[in-house]
């Protein structure tokens, strides 16, 4: 996978995850781009479009949008279920996630995604795992609050 | 909900407001981080957290980052968990800090307490930065294989590894670790297998000899997997599929291999396959889209894995008729894939028939899908499942489809037809009545290429000409007629109105002037070449004369403000005038056939397809056995007057050999018919492109025809004589090293009288400007008798690129203007670096890139004696480094040498096996990008 990013039906980028060096600027040109693409498109359609020589693979959660660009190689089925996968994760931490959840806590949404996949390929596929390793972190703030 | 993010969505009213709310707490923080308080770490987090939400919304940056290093050393987890999201998030290249930030990353690594190490490693593995590279990728492999590493360790250090392996391979140590990371695939745990195949898969890519054992654990890794109960793997079961992730991984592995050589390896995979498949067939454990996807995603990452063995014909026709399954299946994904995965299936000998039997219902998914994407996927389909037997259905579908069809899509699809009419056209007028079609339906989007490519084969194929010029000239009478027709028509009425005059319907009056009355609808170029026409007409119809001379001495023309317009008017109202019948008749000469080639076509659908392009190779290739098994259907016989056969009419199969030489023409062309000057030309034979495409003031010529001879003379030397005529005479020196070059051109004045307005310059044509940089240094605009005038010219390669730039040189010498063009002695070859190396490193590279499209071979006969110790001399000339005691053969040269560009490095293995016996040579090269590989051969043997 080369990057994924979340945003809402208004176009607001919520997280960005880039597995391949870009520029800043070609960055905010690539989010742009996908943003309007994505956002053009009829709820029927098929989750999958070509871009560039990539493959995006979308799809809408409430008022979310997971995309992920992968290489002409990789399994658009199997991104799907990556995104699926990762909002399970999310939800299971947060209880019914939403929108907000993931605005006021975005470094939780990234240290969950770090867990589950790492420079662009899945990690940890078991939900157990992955959050067991978030909840250590968490124990471990805990303690070190107390410390303070 | 953390108390320390603020909360500017709430109040953001508008982005105005935002900013400055944004601005205003940016100057808060800036002023705590420079206070004199030192902060505490809780405040320094919370403040390094602000900033980086404020990132993350939009804005950019620019401090902070000191701050946020100094939270990686901090012994509380959440503070040190905030500065890597950090540098994570906004890396900065600022050596000082990265100094720092791996300083941090190595305590970390070393501190034995798995979270802080996971945190480094994921550190790395987001940043990826060839300086930590240098700093860490030594360690990495340590950590992966120790004995006492955690799980979630291993599988941080397995993917941070992949990372660094794919930025910059070189800094990743080769050794001992890479047998145990094979072994991985056997690890107990289910996540460590899952994060270990992506690192193993892309070492395979790149060392498969290193890796073949990792073929047979991971067919015994995937066959437990595929065979265990729904149940069997606990949380690795996903929605009642049993690790479809790792299932999926794993198929993606064994696809770097051909299928395995052991059979009982081999037998254990297929059942795997054939389970896979069989699975596909049993209702679904669970009615929910995530069980059907991930079961799916499996089953299509099996179906590639067959159509890459390409070997089991009964596989692939179970494969392709589990697709068909999907192509009505409800879930447009599904359909989507089932046409993208039928394309592939669709280049295989074995199921290119079975994918056949499918063409109704991919028709119908053109015509009803509701999605556009889906509806490129079928005409893609379309195109790769189409042969000689449903040509004349899928084009005529196609032409149906393109009236209706997305403008996005309309020039790929046009395209597309063209290729197809033109590749497995039987008669040819049926060729054309399709690419006419295309004019009429889809005007706009028939691009040069396309219009240009019929006019060649009208050109070269006498048997069509006749048809051509009665069905142009019926398309002409419809009273709206896109301009593209009016092209195609001039043209075509230009060179083969004659066969059509006898018919009253259409005698010369009556073609000349339904041309004329197009003429004032039409743009400068289309104009300009039906002033051509014309004159081709006072040739073929001499009864045209009168009026035609009339049509161009009006003053409309004559004193058209358009200077290429003007001109012809001009020059060719003299032609038509001083000279006799019999010059005209050789001036204006019916074109010569067009030499064979690629067609443009076909390189622009690669060149808009990108990936595509491999796609069209497979093609060729298959439809060659396709025609093997058919007991070769029967090529369309090429008459006698066509140089070439028309089965290669798009040059497929041929290496494509690069632009012929473009014929001489432009403005200027009268004035070299009649001088006596020395690159005066013997007939008008324009190619369509160059002559009827008026070049406006600031173009330039096409090269000389003798441009290539010239610049095949420089390939293996940097200094000579470039070029010499009566006039002039241009000498070159150059030196290059690295991906730069400096060249000194001499232009010698070889009259008594000064040449005025003398100016050089250098073109790059296309977008080559991207690849190579030229600058050039002005010169003198005045040259006298007998001196010469030095120019210097800075090359830069930034790219690998195909063809060399061009040099025009105009001037005035004594009232007559004189242009020249000439090929810029800059190949890619001048940017070889030679590299020396020992015979095992040799083979090893040269097995290594074994893709056949990374191979170019070609043999041919000695144009030269064959002298080795000049042939060596050559070789050095041509950059590479000679490799003694390489080759078993010592008659045989082996070299090696590597292409610097700014952007990237081609390295190139090359070897040349000479027969004295049969004065043959065979040169074969392999280098990691095709079109190097193929541009290098032909350059080289062009040498011998």
């Amino acid at each position: 996978m080369q990057f994924m990013l979340l945003f809402s039906r208004q176009g607001k980028l919520r997280l960005q995850k880039w597995y391949v060096p870009l520029s800043d600027k070609e960055k905010k040109k690539i989010t742009r781009e996908l943003v309007q693409t994505v956002l053009a498109r009829k709820p029927k359609m098929c989750s999958f479009l070509e871009w560039r020589d990539l493959k995006i693979v979308y799809k809408r959660y409430a008022s979310l949008y997971f995309c992920c660009a992968i290489e002409d190689q990789d399994n658009e089925l199997i991104t799907l279920e990556i995104i699926h996968r990762y909002v399970e994760l999310l939800d299971k931490y947060f209880g019914s996630v939403c929108e907000l959840d993931i605005i006021f806590n975005f470094e939780k949404a990234y240290f969950i995604l770090d867990e589950f996949l790492l420079g662009g390929e899945v990690q940890e596929t078991s939900k157990k795992n992955v959050l067991k390793a978030i909840e250590q972190a968490d124990l471990l703030q805990e303690v070190s609050y107390l410390g303070s | 909900m953390q108390p320390h993010v603020p909360c500017p969505l709430s109040t953001g009213k508008s982005k105005e407001a935002e900013i400055k709310r944004i601005n205003k707490e940016l100057a808060n923080i800036r002023s705590k981080f420079k206070g004199d308080k030192a902060l505490d770490g809780y405040s320094k987090k919370k403040y390094v957290c602000k900033l980086l939400f404020i990132f993350l919304l939009g804005h950019d940056i620019d401090f902070g980052h000191m701050e946020a290093v100094n939270l990686l050393s901090s012994n509380k987890y959440t503070e040190k968990q905030i500065g890597y999201l950090f540098i994570s998030v906004l890396v900065n290249s600022n050596s000082e800090l990265i100094r720092l930030i791996n300083n941090a990353i190595k305590n970390d690594l070393a501190s034995r307490n798995p979270t802080f190490m996971c945190l480094a490693l994921h550190c790395i593995a987001n940043v990826g930065s060839r300086e930590m590279g240098e700093a860490f990728a030594a360690d990495i492999p340590r950590i992966l294989v120790a004995g006492d590493s955690m799980d979630s360790v291993k599988q941080s250090a397995a993917l941070c590894l992949l990372r660094l392996y794919k930025a910059s391979p070189d800094l990743v140590p080769m050794g001992e670790w890479t047998a145990r990371v094979v072994h991985l695939l056997n690890d107990q745990h289910m996540g460590v297998v899952t994060a270990a195949v992506s690192l193993i898969t892309c070492l395979c890519k790149k060392n498969p000899d290193d890796f073949k054992t990792c073929i047979s654990l991971a067919v015994s890794r995937l066959s437990r997997i595929v065979s265990s109960a729904s149940t069997d793997l606990q949380d690795y079961t996903y929605y009642f599929v049993p690790a479809p992730w790792l299932s999926v991984k794993l198929l993606r592995l064994l696809q770097c291999y051909p299928p395995p050589e052991d059979a009982a390896v081999k037998g254990r995979l297929v059942e795997c396959l054939e389970t896979v498949l069989n699975k596909a067939q049993e209702p679904p454990k669970s009615k929910k889209v995530q069980h059907s996807n991930a079961k799916n995603a499996i089953l299509f990452e099996t179906i590639s894995l067959i159509i890459h063995y390409d070997s089991e014909p009964n596989l692939l026709v179970r494969a392709c008729n589990q697709l068909g399954q999907f192509l009505q299946h409800r879930e447009t994904n599904l359909r989507y894939l089932a046409l993208e995965s039928m394309c592939t299936l669709a280049s295989s000998e074995f199921s290119h028939e079975a994918v056949k039997t499918h063409i109704d219902t991919v028709i119908n998914a053109l015509k009803t899908e509701r999605d556009v994407s889906v509806r490129q996927r079928a005409a893609d389909l379309l195109y790769a499942m189409c042969d000689r037997s449903n040509a004349k259905q899928i084009v005529s579908e196609m032409l149906r489809y393109l009236e209706t069809a997305d403008y996005a899509i309309r020039e790929e699809i046009v395209l597309k037809v063209a290729i197809l009419a033109e590749k497995y056209a039987v008669d040819y007028s049926w060729y054309v009545d399709t690419i006419l079609n295309l004019i009429r339906i889809a005007g706009d989007y028939v691009s040069e290429e396309v219009w240009y490519r019929v006019l060649q084969i009208v050109t070269n194929r006498d048997d069509v000409q006749g048809y051509a010029a009665k069905t142009v000239f019926e398309a002409l009478q419809a009273p709206a007629c896109h301009e593209n027709m009016v092209k195609v028509g001039g043209y075509i009425l230009g060179e083969f109105g004659n066969l059509i005059a006898g018919d009253p319907r259409s005698s010369p009056p009556v073609q000349f002037s339904l041309l004329h009355s197009k003429f004032h609808l039409c743009s400068v170029a289309t104009r300009a070449l039906l002033l051509s026409t014309y004159i081709k007409f006072i040739n073929l119809f001499p009864e045209t004369k009168a009026t035609i001379q009339g049509v161009l001495r009006a003053g409309s023309q004559l004193r058209n403000a358009d200077v290429e317009l003007q001109q012809r008017a001009v020059e060719y109202l003299t032609l038509s005038s001083v000279a006799s019948t019999d010059v005209l008749a050789t001036v204006l000469e019916e074109m010569p056939p067009f030499p064979e080639r690629e067609s443009s076509i076909l390189a622009k659908l690669k060149r808009k397809k990108g990936p595509g392009a491999a796609s069209a190779l497979d093609d060729s290739r298959r439809d060659t056995s396709n025609n093997d098994i058919n007991g070769g259907v029967e090529p369309t016989p090429s008459t006698v007057s066509t140089p070439s056969p028309s089965a290669d009419l798009l040059g497929l199969r041929a290496a494509p050999p690069p632009a012929a030489p473009p014929v001489p023409v432009g403005g200027n062309l009268l004035v070299d018919v009649f001088s006596d000057g020395p690159t005066a030309q013997p007939s008008l034979g324009p190619t369509p492109e160059e002559a009827f495409l008026s070049p406006g003031p600031e173009d330039i010529g096409p090269p000389i025809p003798e441009a290539d001879d010239l610049l095949n003379k420089f390939v293996c030397k940097n200094s000579g004589v470039l070029f010499e005529n009566q006039l002039l005479q241009i000498g070159v020196k150059s030196e290059f090293r690295q991906n730069l070059g400096r060249m000194y051109l001499f232009y010698g004045n070889k009259t008594s009288v000064q040449f005025q307005s003398f100016s050089p310059t250098v073109v790059h044509p296309g977008d080559l400007q991207t690849h190579l940089a030229v600058q050039t240094k002005r010169v003198a605009a005045q040259v006298d008798g007998g001196a010469q005038v030095q120019q210097v010219l800075n090359i830069e390669c930034l790219r690998d690129f195909l063809t060399p730039p061009l040099l025009s040189v105009r001037f005035r010498y004594g009232g007559t203007a004189q242009s020249l063009t000439l090929k810029l002695p800059v190949t890619i070859n001048k940017f070889f670096q030679p590299t020396e190396m020992a015979a095992q490193d040799f083979f090893q590279r040269w097995k290594q890139l074994s893709l056949p499209l990374q191979e170019a071979q070609k043999i041919f006969k000695a144009n030269h004696p064959m002298d080795a110790e000049v042939t060596k001399a050559k070789l050095l000339g041509f950059g590479s480094a000679l490799l003694d005691n390489v080759d078993p053969n010592p008659e045989n040269f082996v070299g090696a040498g590597i292409i610097q560009t700014k952007a990237l490095q081609v390295g190139c293995l090359l070897r040349l096996e000479p027969n004295a016996q049969a004065q043959m040579y065979r040169l074969t090269l392999r280098t990691s990008k095709e079109p190097v590989s193929r541009h290098l051969c032909e350059l080289l043997a062009q040498q011998f």
